[in-house]
């Protein structure tokens, strides 16, 4: 799988978000990270000029409930609702939710263990094949639980 | 998503001709997953113009910076530009970390840009052969230059000759004593030398060894300093690449390489290659012995 790894905001803590870069990348999948403070514009068009199958992205800041959401809505508007997204960093539980409506497929907090990363990313490459919604345009109520 | 061969139509193709970001990032996907040749996208070959430029040289000389201060010069005049950045997959995972756009601040926000980070997929020689068809569908789709990084290179890995019509070598200062530019390889192949981070100490003393060594070998190359952190020269580098003559001379290595990067990839193509490559491992085949068994063709 093609994987952008992204920092919105202006967010400066990338060492959770490099953390999970190195173990996808072991895990075999090609990973594009993007850098520190990208605008929600910026990163969707890195989906979609690399022709990535899955964003993941990391907020420690606090802004996940504006950014996660216009990111997933701009993508949906680029002919990108393919695109499976994922989440990490502090995330409130009371924010979840909110994120999951928005198309997030999964959200990951502190203490994650990699081996699940990884589990994630098989099982939306396994619902893929059986053509189940994964993207962030496809709908369902699937989420990582 | 990869696009299965039925489902491109020439349709897609035209609308990535015509400008369509979404289908040109699709089917460089399908290139690089080798699923489409130039047959099937209806490519004709490219002809050596001058306007794909490789850019090389050893890890952390500042080849993605350098390529930052490039574009935005080129853009701001009104050229479009695309650039292929390649970054090594892991021999063990098959995975990769592809991290040049990190520096190419241009990559995600100017529209005249497009960058796309392609994996290696262990294909010998630092370059898949998937990067010359890929350059050649960005100039047909409308970018006015496309710039090929290799994977931070070493001496001798002289690959992108094979896909580009010039190639700059990337140095920085302190990269070694004179007898490091004596030596053969990729010195040679190149169009250009740059000498970057001009604003250190010692680099004109870099600068002038190169050119001194270059000098005697017969083969005078021009040598550039800048700077990609304050921008110093390059302006001239953004010139001399678009009107350097192309280098004569290098037509013999050049083929060389296409015809090594092909049959890598035919190689490596094959669809009994994991077995292979695990009786290799495991000891009960021969590497060289296969070789000689099973790709006799050539005397046939």
């Amino acid at each position: 799988m093609r994987i952008v790894i992204a920092k919105p905001g202006l967010d400066g803590h990338d060492r959770g978000a490099k953390v999970v870069a190195r173990a996808l990348r072991d895990g075999g999948h090609e990973v594009i990270y993007t850098g520190l403070r990208r605008t929600p514009e910026q990163i969707v068009r890195t989906v979609l000029d690399e022709d990535a199958d899955m964003l993941g992205l990391s907020s420690l800041s606090g802004a996940h409930a504006f950014l996660f959401p216009r990111i997933c809505e701009l993508l949906k508007q680029e002919g990108c609702g393919d695109v499976t997204v994922f989440g990490g960093g502090i995330i409130p539980v009371d924010d979840r939710s909110e994120l999951y409506r928005a198309g997030i497929r999964a959200i990951f907090g502190p203490g994650t263990k990699m081996q699940e990363m990884i589990d994630f990313v098989n099982e939306v490459k396994n619902r893929i094949d059986v053509g189940k919604p994964v993207g962030v345009g496809e709908g369902g109520d699937w989420f990582w639980s | 998503m990869v696009l299965g061969r039925e489902q491109l139509s020439i349709e897609f193709v035209n609308q990535a001709l015509s400008g369509n970001r979404r289908s040109l990032a699709k089917l460089l996907s399908s290139i690089e997953n080798g699923e489409l040749d130039s047959n099937s996208i209806g490519l004709d070959g490219h002809d050596d113009d001058g306007t794909i430029i490789g850019i090389t040289g050893a890890p952390g000389v500042g080849k993605s910076s350098l390529i930052e201060k490039l574009i935005s010069h080129w853009s701001t005049q009104g050229l479009k530009i695309a650039v292929i950045a390649v970054d090594p997959s892991s021999p063990l995972s098959g995975g990769a970390l592809l991290g040049d756009r990190i520096r190419m601040d241009s990559a995600d926000s100017n529209s005249n840009v497009f960058v796309r980070s392609f994996a290696t997929r262990n294909q010998p020689g630092g370059l898949p052969k998937s990067v010359g068809l890929a350059a050649n569908l960005m100039r047909k789709c409308g970018y006015d230059l496309v710039l090929i990084e290799t994977v931070g290179a070493g001496q001798s890995e002289i690959r992108i000759v094979s896909f580009a019509d010039r190639v700059v070598l990337i140095e920085s200062p302190n990269s070694g004593d004179q007898i490091q530019a004596e030596k053969a390889g990729i010195m040679e192949i190149a169009d250009l030398i740059v000498v970057n981070k001009s604003d250190l100490p010692n680099a004109e003393r870099s600068a002038m060894q190169i050119t001194s060594a270059l000098q005697i070998s017969g083969s005078p190359t021009c040598v550039l300093l800048a700077s990609a952190k304050t921008g110093e020269g390059v302006e001239e580098l953004a010139s001399q690449l678009l009107s350097i003559p192309i280098k004569m001379g290098a037509e013999v290595a050049r083929a060389r390489e296409r015809l090594l990067a092909a049959w890598a990839s035919s190689l490596l193509s094959r669809e009994d290659i994991s077995k292979i490559i695990n009786d290799i491992s495991s000891g009960e085949v021969d590497a060289e012995k296969w070789v000689l068994n099973n790709l006799r063709w050539y005397d046939e």
